[in-house]
């Protein structure tokens, strides 16, 4: 499972290089995420912009990736697409995460 | 209203899969891309895909229980307003022969409790009109119902 992690010095993006979290990549994508946020920030922000179908199997394992990181650490989600977006408010897992619309804006500086 | 006893299905065809995630996966992308082709809408498409999913999931992890080289077939049948879809396989029987009630797992519980499953059931109960289970000579047969509102 591709994850890209983005480290700045408010939290860190973990972004998915994959179009689905499903069956068959659930277990895959909770050790990825394990190893992306190990001794990471305290806040992590899943970007799902390129994830177009999460099932309850992948649904499950981000749940899974939140609980991992134990109650001292938080993880948000971004970007979701309409899909996605559905699966989290169908199954009110939209309640238990902070949502963000797209990546959130960081503070960094431009050159010159 | 969503009454599919009554309902003309103007296509009709077969697809099938052997009973494990990755070939469900390619399943699921042949059967959207075949949808699409036949007019059916990219909203529908997606609830398809989930309702599909979650079912045949539970066919490979449950009625399977991941033994491997068990089958999967999907019959689908579209109409304007229902898409029909009848999921065969020969694995084990529902316990009880009774399809599960599809309650959503509480999330308003600690970090810790929150469920990782569970909402598969509720999913596919959420997203069709009509949900039935056969067992009859060692063959499971589900028949998911969905609107196909958007005509096709």
């Amino acid at each position: 499972m591709d994850l890209e992690v983005t480290t700045n010095e408010t939290f860190d993006i973990v972004t998915v290089n994959a179009g689905r979290i499903d069956a068959s990549v659930a277990i895959q994508f909770k050790d990825a995420m394990r190893a992306a946020t190990e001794n990471g920030s305290c806040h992590i922000i899943l970007d799902l912009g390129q994830v177009n179908f999460v099932d309850s199997s992948g649904l499950g394992a981000i749940v899974a990736a939140m609980k991992q990181l134990g109650s001292d650490r938080k993880l948000d989600l971004a970007a979701l697409r309409p899909d996605v977006a559905k699966v989290f408010h169908l199954t009110r897992m939209d309640t238990v995460f902070d949502i963000h619309p797209e990546i959130p804006r960081t503070d960094t500086r431009s050159a010159g | 209203m969503n009454d599919t006893t009554h309902t003309r299905f103007q296509q009709r065809f077969t697809m099938s899969a052997l009973a494990c995630s990755r070939e469900v996966r390619v399943l699921l992308q042949r059967m959207r891309k075949r949808l699409a082709e036949l007019g059916v809408s990219d909203a529908v498409c997606a609830s398809v895909e989930l309702v599909l999913a979650e079912a045949l999931n539970n066919i490979t992890e449950h009625a399977y229980a991941g033994e491997a080289g068990g089958s999967l077939n999907i019959c689908a049948e579209i109409s304007p307003v229902a898409l029909r879809f009848t999921l065969t396989d020969r694995g084990q029987i529902l316990p009880g022969i009774r399809l599960p009630s599809g309650n959503l797992p509480s999330c308003d519980v600690p970090l810790l409790d929150l469920p990782e499953g569970g909402f598969g059931w509720f999913l596919i109960r959420g997203m069709t009109t009509s949900v039935t289970y056969e067992r009859e000579d060692g063959e499971n047969r589900l028949v998911l119902t969905l609107p196909n509102a958007l005509g096709i």
